[in-house]
């Protein structure tokens, strides 16, 4: 049982407690095989998914689990709902709580968003995603789809290719990862790594590694994690060209050749086929993308079920 | 909570000639027709595990096993102090119009029952189901009642009755303890 009312980021997690909602979630997988696929766990429970930045797979996939569990879900977008009207993040907050639901899934541009409004609510707060910060249950399935190819968590070692500086995911799996001592590496442009990188590194120790050059990123990895261009947090040219991008950065047959052959391929969604993966590498043999999706729901049910089953 | 030993109920040869009665007892209800063994999570997994075995040595067929978790489906969730942790279910595919089954360690209150049957309902409509259980010690606050017990015993409120087996205690027996 988690001993604690909101997931807001993987930092502040124990192993013991990630392991707990890698185990439940093992359990869950079942559900989602059944003809029936609902359990009635959740009943009477009402939560919200409180989105101010687009979203398919985590709201799906939090609305699945939810409805799997037999709660009630209702989804609020950010251009639908009175935040359009000038209302704040706080009275929206307060709104929801009023109306008595239980859990609130909040994604959101700025950082620390959920943080604020777990202090306002009663409601369990969980961060569906919040600015360049974290993702926790991205890292939570990402490590899920690790585990159960890989056979475990540790002593790994485990390529970020992408958009590293926009990335929330990368920042989430960073800490995951590091937590149970897989090496990380980071690959990405120098125009694409976070500023203050080298705290970063310092933080984690001998665990994180930064690099400029994927082939030297994907050398010898188990798990490559590609990461989407995020163009629509790009004010301004971070670099030249699409095709330059992808003939750095992108990842291809050839380049997939140089990690072990047991490499498995991942990438958050959504993918931009022909800017930071090949078409054939995301349907290729050694691709999880899929699976990746699948182990969402049962992540996002057992955390659920951690949260609000107590 | 603390517990002290009251005295022990049964000793591991009478553990092992009980679940092989009760295997014996569900082949001739069942007059030779194939059942499923659906074991609750924790200690009716063993078990159902050793009466397929007894049951395959007998009959020279292998009953059908699932397991099943039955706390997504509990009352009392949110009552609880520490949440159980999730194990595994996995029921057979094709159970629609088979004869199931169920096989716990101790029936007491009823609840758990009454939990794995809304569970068993949302896998498909068995053409039966049975209950097996070790021990049924009393107490119980839903009518239901079990098809095959190993035995029956009366035992107070603040006794609790803890089924060992080696699979999962490393021995086979069943002490009667009291709550201090």
């Amino acid at each position: 049982m988690l001993k604690r009312k909101d997931l807001l980021g993987i930092q502040e997690l124990s192993r013991d407690e990630i392991l707990e909602i890698l185990d439940t979630a093992e359990s869950f997988q079942e559900v989602s095989t059944r003809a029936i696929k609902k359990v009635p766990t959740l009943r009477g429970k009402t939560i919200i998914n409180l989105f101010f930045e687009a979203s398919t797979r985590t709201r799906t996939s939090f609305e699945i689990a939810g409805k799997r569990l037999s709660a009630d879900v209702v989804n609020i977008s950010a251009s639908t709902s009175s935040v359009s009207k000038g209302e704040t993040l706080i009275d929206t907050a307060r709104t929801l709580d009023a109306m008595a639901a239980d859990c609130v899934v909040i994604r959101h541009s700025a950082s620390g968003a959920p943080h604020t409004l777990s202090k306002l609510t009663k409601a369990c707060i969980i961060n569906g995603g919040d600015g360049a910060h974290e993702h926790p249950t991205q890292a939570l399935l990402d490590a899920f789809t690790i585990r159960q190819r890989k056979g475990r968590l540790n002593d790994l070692r485990v390529a970020i290719v992408g958009d590293i500086a926009h990335s929330r995911v990368a920042r989430s799996n960073i800490h995951l990862l590091t937590k149970f001592g897989t090496h990380v590496w980071l690959c990405s442009a120098p125009t694409l790594m976070p500023l203050g990188i080298e705290k970063i590194v310092c933080d984690h120790g001998e665990f994180l590694h930064v690099t400029n050059s994927m082939d030297e990123a994907i050398e010898q990895s188990d798990v490559i994690m590609m990461l989407r261009v995020q163009f629509e947090r790009m004010s301004e040219s971070f670099f030249p060209s699409v095709r330059e991008y992808f003939r750095y950065y992108g990842l291809t047959r050839q380049r997939v050749e140089r990690a072990r052959r047991d490499v498995i391929i991942m990438h958050p969604g959504p993918m931009n086929r022909g800017v930071e993966i090949a078409t054939d590498v995301a349907d290729g043999p050694y691709s999880v993308i899929l699976d990746q999706v699948s182990a969402g729901v049962a992540v996002r049910m057992a955390v659920l079920f951690l949260l609000l089953g107590g | 909570m603390a517990l002290k030993q009251n005295y022990q109920l049964m000793k591991r040869e009478e553990v092992l000639a009980t679940l092989d009665r009760m295997a014996d007892q569900i082949l001739e209800a069942n007059n030779g027709r194939p059942v499923v063994l659906i074991g609750i999570q924790r200690r009716g997994v063993p078990m159902a595990r050793r009466i397929a075995i007894r049951m395959a040595e007998k009959t020279q067929r292998e009953p059908q096993i699932g397991t099943l978790d039955i706390n997504l489906y509990r009352d009392d969730l949110t009552r609880v102090a520490s949440q159980p942790v999730v194990q595994k279910t996995e029921v057979p595919p094709d159970i629609d119009d088979r004869d199931v089954v169920l096989v716990d360690d101790v029936l007491y209150t009823g609840r758990t029952i009454r939990a794995a049957l809304d569970a068993l309902c949302d896998f498909g409509r068995m053409r039966t189901i049975q209950l097996a259980v070790l021990i049924d010690r009393g107490h119980r606050e839903l009518p239901i009642e079990a098809n095959f017990i190993g035995k029956k015993i009366t035992t107070k409120d603040n006794e609790v009755v803890e089924v060992k087996l080696t699979e999962i205690d490393g021995e086979d027996a069943i002490y009667v303890m009291e709550k201090i």
